[in-house]
């Protein structure tokens, strides 16, 4: 019996019952799993060591061992150690978040100025192969499913560039046989008739399949590791490609090697230890920065949220305080790397982070599929599919402009070329 | 006397050239009219927009725009930029801006060579930003520059003239405009390198993060006549260390 993790097992009453009892043994019975740490056919292999790198220190992270002395000395520094940022991630950091915040503002600043970048997501599929315990979109879960057809998604796009938005984010559920590699270049192509930047928010894929991307128009390619400690991602992750931890751990490096500009990482904070996870996530970046040195390189902090079935899951022990001090000890400890902050999180504190060290935010957004015409205009589409799981900050685009400006920072819709 | 900055057989009263990221769009013309500043650097990826509060939109008439090609990781992608630039009617003006390096946006010497003599060739007013080296500088000279802007620190450390005796060099040695550029995070910074020679200083983060932009466009301003004035006028002896002795070593010679 899994008792850690009984709060995400949701029992829909539509499931045969086959798969019921598959879906109760993939549960309960970890020898039925699959061995998560081996590759399946058609998964690329690449040679990179920053995998065991990221393992060793996260292995080795022992944040109990930090005194307010290590965090005052890492504060009072000009360059970030990774051992001065093991200390300000550690629990002796939290009485010291203010000074953090004073620093990570003042870095921001000089690295970005007063901007801060507004984009939104769009869905534009919501089926998915994967068994992730925690997430809407996984494929025990009741809800209602849909793909965008081509002029589906033009029209939704259209809506959405209506408002002014330039940047957009093309996310699908992570299914192969729904929304293949060439579904989603043709939704690319459709995307760059509207929007300046695009980025997609998809399953991890191959060299030549991203390069493939690439020469559709994506510029960005976001992969969340969701739990950088492979033996916790085994009981979260049961079924599926998803469950395959290394594949996707390499894949903002084939993205790049596929000519992609930049990626962005993220672990899902609340699924595990967050210290460990925010350490794992910012060595990733600093690992691929030393690495590939000309990528752009940005960073998300998604905590838990209910999804359509389940409004029980929530993020655990991380805290909004904790989400600050993780924020300011990424931007402390990595200058230059972008900080996204989702609608996950609430109006009070998306307004107080893009002050600090946020750059980037969601606006207008939707994780539902083909409802920005409801979401937008009003006009109701009962055919949408859902969401994959609840935003807290549901603020427009003008909203958010406004908020934005209001509080000193200067929104900036575009600040790229295609090339 | 006349004492004016020419680039590309421009004449410029000012020398102090004025960012426009990192700060509030609606603050430019303060901070232009403020500064004194008659040439203004724009990202061209910045103005690449549909919206309505277009950047372009802020800037006054009358002053120069210094597009520039940041985005580019190769001569061939900032040939690209620039082209579209002028495409765009952003000018004849290209600060060639060519980074592979996210992480201290350090200019690549190599292909920013390369770029220029393409962009010169094609009757571009280029002006380099590069990692101060003598060698460099001379063939950026021989590529078609109309000036060589050498970084004093890394964008954005306002660090100040991390590069000096690099850049002193560069001003003994070449005979374009030495512009210094990046890393100037105060006035008195900038009135150094003016001392020193530099035909003018390149300046956005410094401004943009100060408390208020015009104002501090300003303080940029005469720090930059102080230190052109001081240049011209041939500054005195200013001794290492110690005084120097009233009696003479060489006294008793007769």
């Amino acid at each position: 019996m899994n008792e850690e993790n009984q709060v995400y097992y949701i029992d829909s009453d539509v499931l045969p019952p086959e798969a019921l009892a598959k879906k109760h043994k993939l549960e309960q019975d970890p020898s039925c799993r699959s061995n998560h740490m081996e590759y399946m056919e058609g998964m690329e292999v690449i040679q990179s060591d920053i995998k065991d790198k990221v393992l060793k220190a996260m292995d080795e992270f022992d944040y109990s061992l930090y005194t307010a002395s290590d965090v005052q000395r890492a504060l009072s520094k000009d360059t970030c150690s990774i051992e001065d940022f093991k200390a300000l991630l550690s629990p002796a950091a939290a009485p010291f978040i203010e000074q953090m915040a004073r620093k990570a503002e003042e870095i921001t600043k000089n690295h970005f100025g007063n901007t801060v970048y507004i984009f939104t997501p769009i869905y534009i599929a919501n089926y998915c192969q994967n068994y992730c315990i925690y997430c809407g979109f996984n494929c025990y879960n009741n809800i209602r499913r849909k793909k965008m057809n081509f002029e589906e998604i033009e029209h939704e796009m259209q809506i959405i560039s209506r408002t002014g938005m330039e940047e957009i984010l093309i996310l699908t559920g992570e299914s192969r046989t729904y929304s293949d590699v060439e579904y989603i270049g043709e939704a690319v192509k459709i995307a760059k008739k509207y929007f300046r930047n695009i980025g997609v928010e998809i399953y991890p894929v191959n060299v030549e399949e991203y390069k493939y991307l690439h020469e559709c128009g994506v510029d960005y390619v976001t992969v969340f590791q969701e739990t950088y400690n492979p033996a916790k991602y085994e009981t979260l992750h049961l079924l599926g490609h998803k469950r395959i931890w290394p594949y996707r751990f390499d894949s903002q490096e084939r993205a790049l090697m596929g000519g992609m500009r930049g990626v962005a990482f993220s672990a899902l904070l609340g699924l595990d230890d967050f210290r460990k996870d925010a350490l794992a996530t910012a060595l990733h970046v600093y690992y691929i920065n030393r690495k590939y040195p000309h990528a752009e390189v940005s960073l998300s902090c998604p905590r838990l949220r209910p999804i359509v079935n389940n409004d029980k899951i929530n993020p655990n022990d991380v805290g909004e305080k904790e989400l600050c001090q993780i924020l300011c000890a990424y931007r402390i400890f990595l200058p230059f790397a972008g900080i996204t902050v989702s609608s996950r999180e609430s109006v009070e504190f998306r307004n107080g982070i893009t002050k600090i060290c946020a750059t980037k935010v969601s606006a207008g957004v939707s994780t539902g599929i083909g409802d920005h015409e409801e979401k937008y205009e009003g006009k109701q589409d009962a055919d949408a599919g859902d969401e994959q799981f609840e935003i807290n900050d549901n603020r427009s685009f003008d909203a958010m402009y406004h908020d934005m400006e209001n509080g000193g920072l200067q929104p900036v819709l575009n600040d790229y070329i295609y090339v | 006397m006349e004492d004016k900055l020419i680039l590309g057989g421009k004449e410029f009263n000012s020398r102090f050239i004025l960012g426009s990221g990192k700060y509030n769009i609606n603050l430019i013309k303060a901070a232009v009219e403020q500064g004194g500043a008659e040439i203004i650097t724009l990202a061209l990826r910045r103005a690449n927009t549909q919206e309505s509060e277009n950047i372009l939109d802020y800037i006054p008439k009358g002053v120069t725009l210094l597009p520039n090609t940041s985005g580019a990781r190769n001569a061939e992608e900032a040939v690209r930029i620039a082209r579209l630039s002028r495409a765009m009617g952003c000018g004849d003006f290209v600060k060639i801006e060519i980074m592979r390096d996210a992480k201290y946006l350090f200019p690549d010497n190599q292909e920013t060579i390369k770029a220029t003599e393409i962009l010169a060739k094609e009757g571009f007013v280029v002006l380099p930003y590069m990692n101060p080296d003598l060698n460099v500088a001379r063939d950026l000279q021989s590529a078609g520059a109309s000036a060589v802007m050498p970084l004093a620190a890394p964008i954005g450390s306002n660090k100040g003239l991390a590069t000096k005796e690099m850049i002193q060099i560069l001003i003994d040695e070449i005979d374009l405009p030495v512009i210094v550029d990046a890393g100037i995070g105060k006035p008195s910074q900038a009135c150094e390198a003016m001392e020193m020679g530099a035909a003018a200083i390149m300046a956005n983060t410094a401004i943009a993060t100060a408390g208020n932009v015009p104002e501090m466009a300003e303080a940029f301003k005469l720090a930059i006549q102080a230190g052109r004035k001081a240049y011209l006028t041939g500054m005195g002896r200013v001794l290492a260390r110690g005084g120097s002795a009233s009696d003479p070593l060489t006294g008793f010679l007769r």
